[in-house]
């Protein structure tokens, strides 16, 4: 018997010292929001390949990735949504937002028997979202689709049952152009929806359009792009019905930036701008000198994320994220320069 | 002699026996349908990706050709492997203190902790394995990851023992201990050996049971794209590929993530294999 | 202990006999020595588990006090749970947690007895045995993501399509009723399996006592090994019903996640371990994680009065 205890703990303790003698090396860990996980993952691949640094980013959702870095157990976070108020005063120091990418959020339907592409104004979607459009042959719907056929079919709204930044961006946007939303719902990356059924993720969503006739739901961009599945046109603020593409994200994007980072690209001004898009932030703390954070780490995470804003931006577009535009670069250049180490920016030389 | 009745009553018994056993065959085959149904859907989507190259690389990024597994097969094994090492000689010992003191209050309170401990959501247990292990660590570890792994697999391997050894004869143990032989050598020599099959079924069933889990390894094992065997550090596992990657937008992720669904499934039935074998050889000994 | 250690002294035979006795004794003290260590290992694996248990309540707590201060007993019976407006009310999720689990267990139960009847009485071994044996054992190795895949794919459809031949208004497939299907079938194993094992230990002399007065194959299932495997089949389904209210992820893919009180067992609702899985990465408020905590708290205190519960309905059964 003790033979068999012995060996066990021999066992035991030589894979542990087996695993754990393998050591750390230069590892960037970073977590948050799954809608950059694409991109970041392509990025960090080609990062690893030309630097030789290793970036681990999971995507563990906006607020997972705020609170991770709230906890100081990760190195830089990413969020679709900017911190708030609360989660400001919960951190331990000032976090910087850094814009990294801009992402849209679509309207896809399932009505087969259109030719055309569904066109939708601001208050047919607070009025379907909120339950009172009920069916896709309503005045409100018909006025701004002339000519189109609309089936007499109730609407089955979808959305997501998962807390997101998607959820966020979109009740934001809701917020903004409905005060009875804003008043009755409000805005959040979980909010309690007054009609409809939840999906978990983008496919769970996807899921429910594509199964349920007379269905229609938000989903992220490069997910209904991939998914080859139908969107509609929005109604933005000049009056333009915009079809979402990388350029009307673009052209959303294009405005001039706080020093801070922080614009909301939510119902833009811009005549060919899509109104339901947003920046995607990073977040890292101001001054990098803190518990088991040597300043080698510091370095490396500010180089990389100076990479991501110019030489990464390439990758943006094969994937269906909209670059930055020189003016968010030149503001998260400002932004990345203001990081320190012990009080001394780590950023000093142009590169 | 002929008796109508008494016929007729026979008659009706074997019908019953018969219409029974029927039911009985058509139930327990009729389970088989959703499995033979989601077996087909996995294999059909992820026997295409599966080569050699998908087994000894890592992922790459999206538009990428020829991206593998390596890593997550690496960390699952590893991850598995360190909470079995946790679990089974804890779950073997509370399987074993249950059956010897089936009545008393430990065992009342200890038994009750089994059932709760069984019933909690494994999101939970990701949760408490973080406040007490990422958290005051300061950072996301692979042996944090097998932690909330081995709470998970204690009460089945707890149950599965207790209620094998429970079943035993106690003429058994009672030859045994008649020969004078010390508590310990006659559960070691004598119960274990002739429940084994019923304790390594547990043992397999939780396995089963840990190697899909995704919910505790998000916020303990937290991922890693990299290759690395560091218990230390963050590790990538299976479930977490096929988590991520099959809720992402693209179709080289996902037939990845089919891919690893089939290479868990595949792993399980090895495993399961590999424990009759040796619960076969182990009885030969004995 | 000195006789020993003169024992390079040439010893009379009686002598050497003293020393045999002498060395008997103390193996056996070693050995007595070794039981009691090993028993209170025994005892110490048992407390380990109550420990665990303990210490997951006291983490439980003391996370979710934010919410309970907040909030009191207005979670538990609040219907409401709208986190915009810090309002957390937990009872759709506790129905819809206890809806799905117990329909689950009806489902499953005629399943699962039949399997374990097959495996244990009619075929123990052979390959047609084998067969089942494993695809069985498969059925519990499928990870919960995949069965919400798959459910969601391929049986949320069917579901929609019998709610449309029963003349339900708005037919939508996803709800507390596919759910519990998904969930039946996940179950399955832990009741079948443990069931199985109950039945091969009846004891032979017991049935053939039955054959012997002319009793059928069924009558013997009947009178002898079910009402002898009563507690341990009680136990499997018990153990498939802890797993049936902790299941996450399949369930949330399918159960349509909606927070408002469900009206039918087809209707879209949402489980406790479906909101936590949902919504604990995106809480962004101290109040708002705390009351997912504390959901956590609450799916665990049911599972402490379920288990309870089913203790005394044990106890009832072996008494009897």
């Amino acid at each position: 018997m003790a033979a068999i205890k012995g060996s066990w703990i021999m066992v035991s303790l030589g894979i542990l010292s087996l695993l754990s003698c393998s050591g750390k090396s230069h590892h960037l860990i970073g977590a948050g929001s799954s809608f950059d996980n694409p991109l970041f993952s392509k990025m960090f691949y080609s990062y690893f390949q030309s630097r030789g640094i290793k970036v681990n980013y999971q995507s563990i959702g906006s607020g997972g990735g705020i609170s991770q870095l709230i906890n100081r157990t990760i190195d830089f976070g990413a969020s679709d949504v900017p911190m708030n108020g609360e989660q400001d005063s919960l951190s331990p120091a000032r976090v910087l937002h850094v814009p990294i990418t801009v992402s849209a959020v679509v309207l896809s339907y399932n009505l087969p028997e259109l030719q055309d592409t569904l066109r939708l104004s601001p208050q047919v979607l607070a009025g379907l979202f909120l339950g009172r459009i009920t069916h896709w042959n309503d005045t409100a719907i018909a006025a701004i689709n002339p000519g189109v056929r609309l089936p007499d079919l109730p609407v089955v709204i979808a959305h997501r049952s998962d807390g997101s930044g998607t959820s966020n961006i979109f009740t934001s946007y809701l917020s903004m152009i409905s005060p009875e939303w804003a008043s009755r719902v409000g805005r959040g990356s979980s909010v309690n929806w007054p009609a409809g059924l939840g999906g978990k993720g983008n496919e769970g969503v996807a899921g429910l359009i594509r199964q349920t006739h007379g269905a229609i739901g938000y989903i992220e961009l490069a997910f209904a792009m991939q998914n080859k599945m139908a969107f509609g046109k929005i109604r933005n603020r000049t009056g333009h019905f915009i079809t979402p593409s990388i350029s009307s994200i673009s052209a959303a994007a294009d405005i001039p930036m706080p020093a801070n980072g922080k614009a909301s690209l939510a119902d833009t001004d811009a005549p060919d701008g899509y109104p339901i898009s947003s920046f995607s932030w990073v977040l890292l703390y101001k001054e990098q000198d803190y518990r088991h954070h040597p300043q080698e780490k510091a370095d490396h995470l500010l180089h990389l994320l100076d990479w991501m804003i110019h030489e990464g931006q390439r990758y943006s577009s094969a994937l269906y994220y909209a670059p930055l535009s020189p003016a968010a670069v030149h503001a998260g250049e400002g932004i990345l320069k203001s990081a320190t180490y012990d009080g001394h920016p780590i950023l000093t030389q142009k590169n | 002699m002929n008796d109508p009745m008494r016929t007729d009553h026979i008659r009706y018994r074997i019908g019953k026996n018969n219409g029974f056993r029927i039911l009985t065959f058509v139930l327990a085959f009729a389970c088989m349908i959703p499995l033979v149904a989601i077996l087909f859907f996995i294999i059909k989507a992820g026997i295409t990706r599966i080569n050699f190259h998908f087994l000894v690389n890592i992922a790459r990024p999206v538009g990428e050709k020829g991206g593998g597994i390596a890593n997550a097969l690496l960390g699952s094994v590893i991850i598995v492997a360190l909470a079995s090492l946790i679990a089974i000689p804890i779950g073997i010992l509370g399987g074993v203190y249950l059956s010897e003191n089936p009545k008393g209050r430990l065992a009342y309170w200890c038994r009750l902790s089994v059932d709760i401990l069984q019933g909690i959501p494994s999101i939970v247990i990701g949760i408490i394995a973080y406040f007490w292990l990422v958290k005051p660590l300061g950072g996301f570890s692979a042996f944090s990851g097998s932690v909330a792994l081995a709470i998970m697999m204690l009460p089945v391997i707890v149950r599965s023992t207790e209620e094998t050894l429970k079943m035993l004869p106690p003429s058994l143990k009672e030859a045994a201990f008649a020969l004078g032989m010390p508590f310990h050598r006659v559960i070691f020599k004598v119960i274990l050996p002739v429940g084994i099959s019923g304790i390594l079924s547990g043992v397999m069933l939780s396995i089963a049971r840990i190697t899909g889990e995704t919910a505790p390894l998000l916020f303990t094992a937290f991922g890693n794209p990299y290759l690395s065997a560091d218990v230390t550090a963050p590790m990538q596992s299976l479930p977490l590929l096929i988590f991520n990657y099959a809720t992402s937008p693209y179709n080289d992720w996902h037939d990845l993530a089919w891919g690893a669904s089939l290479i868990l499934l595949v792993w399980v039935l090895f495993l399961n294999v590999f424990t009759k074998l040796i619960a076969a050889k182990w009885k030969v000994q004995l | 202990m000195e006789t020993s250690l003169q024992a390079p002294v040439i010893p009379s035979p009686a002598v050497r006999d003293t020393v045999g006795i002498r060395k008997r004794i103390r193996r056996s003290f070693r050995q007595i020595r070794t039981e009691s260590v090993f028993k209170q290992t025994l005892v110490i694996a048992g407390l380990i588990l109550v420990i665990l248990v303990l210490g997951i309540l006291l983490t439980l707590i003391t996370q979710s006090l934010p919410s309970i201060r907040l909030l009191g007993l207005k979670f538990i019976w609040g219907s409401t749970w709208n986190p915009v407006k810090n309002v957390y009310g937990a009872f759709p999720f506790l129905l819809g947690t206890l809806l799905t689990s117990f329909l689950a267990l009806l489902i499953c139960i005629p399943f699962s007895i039949a399997i374990a009847v097959f495996l244990g009485e009619y075929y123990p071994s052979g390959w047609f045995a084998d067969v089942l044996k494993n695809a069985v054992e498969l059925i519990a190795a499928v990870p919960s993501v995949i069965y919400g895949f798959w459910g969601l794919a391929v049986l949320v459809p069917m579901v929609r399509s019998l709610e449309a031949r029963l003349g339900i208004d708005q037919p939508l497939g996803v709800g507390i009723f596919s759910a519990s299907l998904i969930l039946s079938v996940m179950i399955i194993p832990y009741a079948a399996s443990l069931g199985r094992s109950m039945i091969q230990m009846v004891p032979e002399h017991l049935k053939e006592a039955a054959y012997g007065l002319g009793a059928t194959r069924w009558e013997v299932i009947r009178h002898v090994v079910l009402p002898y495997t009563r507690s341990g089949l009680f136990a499997g389904i018990l153990l498939s019903l802890g797993r049936a209210l902790g299941e996450t992820m399949a369930v949330t893919m399918v159960i349509g996640n909606s927070s408002i009180l469900p009206k039918s067992i087809f209707a879209p609702g949402n489980t406790m371990a479906s909101v936590i899985a949902n919504e604990f990465t995106e809480a962004d408020k101290t109040v708002y994680l705390s009351a997912l905590i504390e959901l956590g708290l609450a799916l665990f205190l049911v599972t402490v009065i379920i288990n309870i519960i089913g203790k005394k309905i044990i106890d009832r059964f072996t008494n009897e």
